[in-house]
Parts: C-alpha cells; sequence; structure tokens
C-alpha cells in the first residue's frame, strides 16, 4: 500500500479545520459549517472504504506506515488490526453528527467551536492508527487541548470548574504512563508496539510498568473511584462534547487495555484481574445506585456510562473469547447509545434550558417522535434484547460466568438496576403529567436532528439483530490477542 | 599568536563595535534610535562571523580561551534570542520613555560578558565575564531610575548577586589551592586524585551559578526584579542569561568537575527538584504575569537540570534541546505583554487579560498555544523539550526525579491553565489598543510556528546539539 491512507485519514480534518481558519473573517458561519460537514463525510467515507478494503483474515496489522521521526530511533508508526478500524469509524462517524448537532445548540464562536471539534478529530483518529507508544501518547495527551477549550468555553455555569477537573484528573493519569513509556523504550530499546509483543517485556518489569498505564486508563475509562470528573464533565460540557466525550474518548482506555496493557504485560494482566474485577463489580453497582437518584439527565446517563464501562473493563479481562469481544462491542455500541442519549437531551435543552428530569413529564403528547426516539434508546441504554445494547453485556457476562461465577452474579446485578433507571428516567421524562406548562408549546424534533437520532437509531437495532459485521471484523484480532496472551502465561506456568 | 587572533574575532568585532557606538552616542543627540539600529546590525553581523568562523575546537591564550563548536552554538543562541527579545521590545522601551542610547550598548556589553563565560577555559577569564554580564544586568535592572520600583529591584539584584559573585569567587580561590592552576584542563587533571577540599570549592561555585541561573534555593531575586524591572528587560533577564549560565553549568561538569561528577550529581538533582516544585507551587498564587512567568521560570530550569543531574553526555544534549525551546517560548510570551497595551499604558495582571480572546482572537490563540506548550503538553514543542529531558533521566534509572518532575508538571499546568481560563472563558473587560509593534507580531509568529511544527521534525535540533559534544 503505497498511497498514506492512514495518515490521509488522520490529518483530513486538520487540514479543513485550517481552511476553516482561514475563512473566520467572514459574518456568515455558512462556509464553515459545510467544510466542517464536509470534511467530515468525506474522512467518514475513506475510514468505511478503509474498513471495506481491509482483510478480516489476517491478524497482522494493515495499512502499514513508516516514517523516522525522532532521533531514528522512534518511528512515526501507523496501522490498524480489526479492533482498531472499529474504533475509527465509530469515530469518524460520530463527528459529523456533533457538526450537525451543533447548527442548533451553539450560537456563540461556531466556527472556533468546529475548528476544535476537527482537530480533536485527528487527534482521535490518532490514537487508534497509532502503533507506536511515543506517538500514542502524543496523540492521546493531545486530545487534552481541544476537549479542554469545548468544556471551558461553550459550557454551562460550572464550565470552568469541570474544564479543570477533567484536564488535571486526565494528565494527572498520563504523566505516569509517558514515564512508563520511556522506562519500556530502555528496557527493550524501541516504542514500536509490534516489536515490543515479540520482545516480551521481562517479568519484574511488568507490574509497575501495568499499574502506570492502568493510572492513565483507569481515569480516562474511567473507573470507580477517580471517574468523578466524568459527571462534571459531562453536565457542563455543550452537547456535542458530551457526546464526543461519551461516545469516543471514553473509549480510547478500553482500546489502550487491548493494544497495550493485555498483549505488552500479559502476566501482570493476569496478576491484576482480581483489582480490575473488584473496581468494576464496584463501578456497575455503586454508580448504577447512583444514577438511580439523579436529578439531572446528564448526569445520570454520565453514571450510566461510568457502569457501562465496567462491564468493558471485566469483559477484557475475562481473557475469553466471548469477554473480549462483547467488550469491544460494548464500547462500539454504547458509543452510539450514549451519543444519541446525550443528543436527546441537547434536543431538549436546546428548547427549554433546563436538564433537570422535574422540568419534564408527560412530553409524549406534545412531541411523539421525539419520544419514540427517546424510548428507542433507553431500552437500548439497559441493555433489552434486539438492540446492540443487549449484545454486548450479554457476551460480556458470558466471558465472565467461564472464569468467575460470582463476580459474574453481581454483574448480573448490574442489568437490573440499569433497567431501573432508565426505565424510570423514561417515566419521569416521557410519561406522567405534563406540569410545566412551556412543554406544551414545544417543536417536535427538526430535520436535523432527525437525521441524526434516525442514523443512531437505525444502528443501534441494526447491530441488535445483525452483529456480523462487526464480530466478523474482530475475529481473527480477538483470537490473536488470546492466544499470544495464553502462550505467554503457560510459558510463565512453566518456568 | 597573530594568526590565531581570528578565533577570537567575534568578541574583537563586538568589543570594538561597542566603542564606536558609545562614542556616536555620546557626540549625536538624540541618537536612541540609530543606535538601536546599529545594535541588530552589530548583532547579526557577530552572527555571521561565527557562522563563517571554523568551528574546530582550539585554545588560545594560555590555553584559557576556547572556541568549538559547544561555545560557538551557545553564542548564536545567545544573539538570536537577544535580537529577538530587543527589537520586540522597541516599542514598549519608546513608550516608556526608557529610549536611552545606553541601553542597547550595556545590552551589547552584557552579550560580551556571556561569550567569555561560554568560552572560558579559566577560572580567571570566566570570571571576569561573569562579573562583566553581572554588571551589565544590574544597570539593565534599575535602568527605569525614576521608578521606584525599577531602582529597587536593581539594589536588590545587585546586593544578592554580588554576595554570589563572592562566594563563586571564595570557590574559585579554593579550587585553586587545592589544585594549584587556575585552568580548568589542569584542574580537571588534579581533581582525578583524592581530594576532599575540592568538594568544598565545588560547592561554593555551584552556588554562585544556581543563583545566575535562579535555580531553588538561590531564586529569592527572580520574582522582585522580574515584576520590578521593565517588561523589556525582564524578558532579557529570562531568556539570555539562562542560556549562558546553562552553558556555564555544562562546561563545568564537562572538563573542571568531570571527575566528581558524583558529589555534584547529588546537589543537581536537589536544586533541581526543589526547582521544580517551588516553580510549581509559587506560580499558583500569582496575579502578575510577570511575577508568575518569574516562578514559571525557576521550574523550567527545574527541568533543565533534571537533564544535567543526569550526569551524562545524552543529559546535556536534553537540557540544551529544552533550554532552547524555552527561549523560544519565552520570547513568544513576552511578545504577548507588548501588545497589552491601553491608553498607553501596558498591561501586566493577568486579569488584564479576561476574555482578550473575543476582541484579540490572534493573540488569544498565539498565547494559548505558547502556554499549552510551557505546560509541555503534546503535540507542542514544550511536549518534546520535557520528553528528551526525562528519556535522559530515565536512562540513568533515576525514575525518582522523572516522577517528582512529571507530576510538577501536572501542578504547573494548573497556573497555565488559569491564564487560559481567564483569556478564553471569562467575559471581557478590556480591549486593548490596536498596536502597530510589528516585530512583536513576528516573533509571537515566529514563536507559535516553530512550537506548532514542531513535532513534524523533532530530531531537527537533537541533530544540531549531537555535533557539540564529538570530541
Amino acid at each position: 500500500m503505497d498511497f498514506p491512507i492512514l495518515s490521509t485519514l488522520i490529518f483530513l480534518p486538520l487540514v479543513s479545520s485550517l481552511f476553516i481558519f482561514i475563512s473566520r473573517g467572514q459574518k456568515n458561519n455558512n462556509s464553515a459549517i459545510y467544510i466542517s460537514l464536509f470534511s467530515s463525510l468525506a474522512t467518514f467515507i475513506l475510514s468505511l472504504f478503509v474498513w471495506y478494503s481491509m482483510d478480516y483474515t489476517s491478524a497482522d496489522f494493515q495499512f502499514l506506515e513508516e516514517q523516522s521521526w525522532i532521533n531514528d530511533f522512534i518511528k512515526f508508526k501507523l496501522g490498524i488490526d480489526g479492533i482498531s478500524i472499529l474504533f475509527i469509524v465509530l469515530t469518524t462517524l460520530i463527528t459529523p453528527i456533533c457538526i450537525i448537532s451543533c447548527i442548533n445548540s451553539v450560537k456563540d464562536r461556531v466556527k472556533e467551536f468546529l475548528i476544535a471539534i476537527l482537530i480533536l478529530e485527528t487527534f482521535m483518529i490518532g490514537v487508534f492508527c497509532s502503533l507506536d507508544l511515543v506517538v500514542f501518547y502524543l496523540f492521546f495527551e493531545a486530545g487534552l487541548i481541544p476537549m479542554f477549550l469545548i468544556i471551558g468555553i461553550w459550557g454551562g455555569p460550572r464550565r470552568v470548574y469541570s474544564a479543570f477537573k477533567f484536564f488535571l484528573f486526565t494528565l494527572l493519569g498520563s504523566v505516569l504512563m509517558l514515564v512508563a513509556i520511556i522506562a519500556i523504550y530502555w528496557i527493550t530499546g524501541t516504542t514500536d508496539v509490534t516489536q515490543i509483543y515479540q520482545i516480551k517485556i521481562p517479568k519484574e518489569y511488568q507490574n509497575l510498568l501495568w499499574l502506570a498505564f492502568f493510572s492513565s486508563f483507569a481515569v480516562k475509562m474511567p473507573m470507580w473511584p477517580v471517574h468523578t470528573w466524568l459527571p462534571d464533565a459531562h453536565v457542563e460540557a455543550p452537547t456535542a462534547g458530551s457526546v464526543i466525550l461519551a461516545a469516543i474518548l471514553l473509549k480510547m482506555a478500553g482500546y489502550g487495555f487491548l493494544r497495550f496493557s493485555l498483549p505488552m504485560f500479559p502476566l501482570a494482566s493476569e496478576f491484576f484481574t482480581p483489582l480490575i474485577f473488584t473496581l468494576s463489580i464496584i463501578a456497575i453497582i455503586y454508580t448504577s445506585l447512583v444514577a438511580l437518584m439523579q436529578e439531572d439527565m446528564k448526569k445520570l446517563i454520565a453514571y450510566s456510562s461510568v457502569a457501562h464501562m465496567g462491564y468493558v473493563t471485566l469483559g477484557i479481562f475475562t481473557f475469553t473469547k466471548q469477554g473480549i469481544e462483547g467488550s469491544v462491542f460494548q464500547m462500539i455500541s454504547h458509543g452510539l447509545i450514549s451519543a444519541a442519549l446525550f443528543l436527546c437531551v441537547g434536543v431538549v435543552y436546546d428548547r427549554l434550558h433546563s436538564r433537570m428530569i422535574s422540568t419534564y413529564g408527560g412530553l409524549v403528547n406534545y412531541l411523539p417522535k421525539y419520544s419514540f426516539l427517546f424510548i428507542v434508546f433507553a431500552l437500548a441504554g439497559l441493555g433489552l434484547p434486539g438492540t446492540s445494547g443487549f449484545l454486548g453485556e450479554f457476551l460480556v457476562l458470558t466471558g465472565t460466568f467461564q472464569k468467575n461465577y460470582l463476580v459474574a452474579m453481581l454483574a448480573t446485578f448490574g442489568v437490573i438496576l440499569g433497567a431501573a433507571y432508565m426505565l424510570w428516567l423514561t417515566k419521569r421524562v416521557i410519561f406522567g403529567e405534563t406540569k410545566n406548562d412551556q412543554i406544551k408549546n414545544l417543536k417536535d424534533v427538526n430535520k436535523s436532528e432527525i437525521i441524526m437520532l434516525g442514523i443512531l437509531a437505525f444502528l443501534v437495532i441494526f447491530f441488535g439483530f445483525y452483529p456480523v459485521p462487526l464480530m466478523e471484523t474482530l475475529n481473527v484480532s480477538v483470537d490473536n490477542l488470546i492466544n499470544n496472551y495464553e502462550i505467554a502465561v503457560q510459558k510463565e506456568g512453566l518456568n | 599568536m597573530i594568526n590565531n587572533l581570528n578565533i577570537l574575532l567575534p568578541e574583537i568585532f563586538l568589543t570594538l563595535s561597542i566603542f564606536s557606538i558609545l562614542m556616536l552616542g555620546v557626540f549625536i543627540k538624540n541618537s536612541f534610535n540609530l543606535i538601536f539600529n546599529l545594535t541588530s546590525l552589530i548583532i547579526l553581523l557577530t552572527v555571521t562571523i561565527i557562522l563563517n568562523g571554523s568551528n574546530n575546537e582550539e585554545k588560545i591564550f594560555l590555553e584559557s580561551f576556547t572556541r568549538d563548536a559547544f561555545s560557538n552554538f551557545f553564542k548564536i543562541l545567545i544573539l538570536i534570542s537577544s535580537l529577538f527579545v530587543l527589537n520586540s521590545s522597541k516599542n514598549f522601551i519608546l513608550d516608556n520613555k526608557l529610549a536611552k542610547f545606553e541601553y542597547p550598548i550595556i545590552i551589547l556589553l552584557s552579550i560580551l560578558g556571556m561569550f567569555f563565560m561560554v568560552s572560558s577555559n579559566d577560572i580567571i577569564l570566566f570570571y571576569l565575564g561573569l562579573e562583566l554580564q553581572s554588571l551589565s544586568l544590574y544597570i539593565l535592572a534599575s535602568i527605569d531610575r525614576d521608578n521606584l520600583k525599577s531602582s529597587e529591584s536593581g539594589i536588590k539584584y545587585f546586593v544578592l548577586s554580588a554576595l554570589s559573585s563572592g562566594l563563586l569567587l571564595y570557590g574559585c580561590s579554593l579550587l585553586y589551592g587545592f589544585t594549584g592552576s587556575t585552568n580548568f584542563d589542569l584542574i580537571s587533571n588534579e581533581l582525578g586524585k583524592e581530594n576532599t577540599g575540592a568538594v568544598f570549592a565545588m560547592v561554593f561555585i555551584l552556588v554562585g551559578l544556581a543563583f545566575k541561573v535562579s535555580a531553588v534555593p538561590f531564586h529569592m531575586w527572580t520574582p522582585d526584579v522580574y515584576q520590578g524591572a521593565p517588561t523589556s528587560i525582564t524578558s532579557y533577564f529570562a531568556v539570555v542569561p539562562k542560556v549562558a549560565g546553562l552553558a556555564v553549568f555544562i562546561k563545568f561538569m564537562l572538563i573542571p568537575f568531570s571527575k566528581i561528577l558524583m558529589e555534584w550529581q547529588t546537589i543537581i538533582i536537589f536544586i533541581s527538584i526543589a526547582s521544580m516544585i517551588l516553580g510549581a507551587v509559587a506560580a499558583i498564587g500569582q496575579k502578575n504575569v510577570k511575577r508568575l512567568l518569574a516562578y514559571s521560570s525557576i521550574g523550567h530550569i527545574g527541568y533543565a537540570l533534571a537533564g544535567l543531574a543526569t550526569g551524562v553526555i545524552p543529559g546535556y544534549e536534553s537540557a540544551i534541546v529544552y533550554i532552547s525551546i524555552y527561549v523560544v517560548m519565552n520570547i513568544g510570551a513576552f511578545s504577548c505583554l507588548y501588545l497589552l497595551k491601553k491608553d498607553g499604558e501596558y498591561k501586566e495582571n493577568i486579569s488584564d487579560l479576561s476574555g482578550i480572546s473575543k476582541k484579540h482572537p490572534m493573540l488569544a490563540i498565539s498565547f494559548l498555544v505558547i502556554l499549552f506548550s510551557l505546560a509541555g503538553i503534546p503535540p507542542l514543542g514544550g511536549f518534546f523539550a520535557k520528553f528528551y529531558v526525562f528519556t535522559a533521566v530515565v536512562e540513568q534509572k533515576m525514575y525518582a526525579l522523572a516522577i517528582i518532575g512529571l507530576l510538577t508538571t501536572v501542578i504547573s499546568a494548573f497556573y497555565y491553565l488559569k491564564i487560559i481560563k481567564t483569556i478564553y472563558f471569562d467575559d471581557s473587560v478590556i480591549s486593548f489598543d490596536v498596536t502597530k509593534n510589528k516585530f512583536a507580531q513576528l516573533s509571537i509568529f515566529i514563536s507559535c510556528s516553530i512550537l506548532l511544527t514542531f513535532f513534524l521534525y523533532p530530531s531537527i535540533l537533537n541533530n544540531v546539539v549531537d555535533t557539540l559534544f564529538l570530541n
């Protein structure tokens, strides 16, 4: 493959953001919106093309690109496999949706907002494409800058506090990862991920390095007890910001576990499994209970995200095929569902400027289309069979049962709680009597909102019935991951 | 002997030019503009002289003066950064009635002093260079002599700096007493043997040097002098003497003290950690941008010293890369301050920056880039500077230093974010005058471009710095 297709994918949004930057002088925002919409759709189509033309039957990294970068010893290396392509497509799908959503919700400094979103897209695609630890770190951290600005400039009343909390929590987690990356370089002599897979890091270093990576991913994921930045960030961020945060930024951590922690430190991963299981179970049950008590819709969805991410970590660390495939599926499906739920909140927030559950009630009488879509996503969020939310949780639980009955039982309990808070939310927002007179004058969803929510609803139901395209893409890569892990663990057992 | 004078050509040229423009200044009235432009020209000519000269290592005057790639690199860095600092501050100088013809001449004199510092291979020559530089800096700090704060900062700097120079000189005399020589190479040979007394000498010299680069615990003067001195001088203080100081630091580790690095390292590790922590923590409460940049510069020196603390060549290289990027960032940051003019008065409180993103979007975005870079967030240049330093530190298995250093970056990120918050999240209060300060805008543009595109060729500086240590 001579054409640097992954670099194009990464830098296309960045280049188009430059165009918007140049067109800043104009009063009218239309050209900026068209440029960004067009470029993000082009990126989406390009990513679909990559997905279509890649070879699922091979576990090797494809579309490799290599460029000497820092002092000839660190290479700018890009490549994808069956796991990363799904996240790339998710990113490129969510970005145009965010751009459409900001037509309705962002009134102030629209061009700057679009620039921030496009730059963020560049960094997010970069995270999922990079095959070098330093390149990964670069993109992983760089995403903080646009997200900080998105929360801080366009956010709600407590935006400053939330933006700072988001930035500092994530940075604090990541600096330890940077030390670990540099240490890996001196231990193995390379930061190229594919080479590190071959070299096998000595056992005595694995635990510390694993913890350093964990500190970063746990904050980003977010896992209990370092999840507290997420509800704040979600609540204060503008709709598009919440969508990107929930749909993609959180997935970077899960992806990081799969790409780095598991294959590079298999023995440490095995060793720390009980820790992950405990934290995941606490996340699932505790945050579900917290979600039950929320008065604020965005906060409720934020806590439900933490709980859903608990399933993801649980699944990854079962080291079974079902568990890992389920985790990836859960991440993709949560990306769609949580994005849609935040967009739903955004729709009514744009009209009434309130996120409180108590403001609403009886929407079904006045906004029938909206209510239908909301219910679809709420049901998907609680994992109703026939939606993508069900398959992910089901596979994860299947994988967990093979490892540990107790953990699986407790996790199943979380499913019930999930149903409780989602149904109760639906009941209070959509049904019930209309206490607020303003609701009677609300307009139902407009065209652009129908497009955004419709696409997501279609995908959620489509993957619920027919997950084959995702599973086929994943299959070989996950097999390979588990194989390598088992070989490493068995070798250790023999010694 | 005469044949070898071309080794000294940049210094000779600089000295003669200083004398001639001094004469010009004395005999021509209102000659500030002329002298100022001539100074820029002289700086450029000196750069070309150095570039045209050879990089081969040669020593003259009883091996007391070295000319090599190392000293040439630092001389060029000093010259170019002074050029940018001077020219971007010209409007500021004119607006604040500091336009005395002595101003650029004294700057040239301090540059001359730094030249001798980085080229010296002998304690006496080193000390003379250091004093020439320091004396010039005392005058510069109090150049706004009718301003109470400026005079105060000059006096404060003078008293403390004189004390540290005294300590340094005492260290030098001890060193001579214990080794019997003032030449760096001979001292180095002598220290190879058992020599406990030399450790005392080393500590005194280290104190003097740490003072000059304002490392903790010898940093007390920095915030006051930075705040009190006129901004144009502060920017000079924040950039140029630091470069020279670091060069001398490296020089002492390379030659005279190369055999007793163990003792030297222990102290530097402490100084480095203390500087990083103080730079991060003390800056949080600051309300004045200049004072904040003072603490931030203390922190940055801490990171550069962390590179030195490794005691190996890759560590020194990373420190040089760090200080080069630091220079770029600080020139950009101070140039931003020159644009904050309201009714003829330059604002320097953080709260004055409130909401400038609405009315001055370009200035705001440049400030944003520079601040994130100072905080060391990828993909900006400041990240790579830190990355190289910590790569060198971790290579020496100094994990504690690396972890403390990176944790302090998180703390220091907080106050950079606070400025960004003021610029972008707060409501706008002041709208500044439309400035015609073209050169300041140019230096902001250059600084931002370097920081933004650094990730494309992150090893460009390393390749240059690698050649400095070939022999």
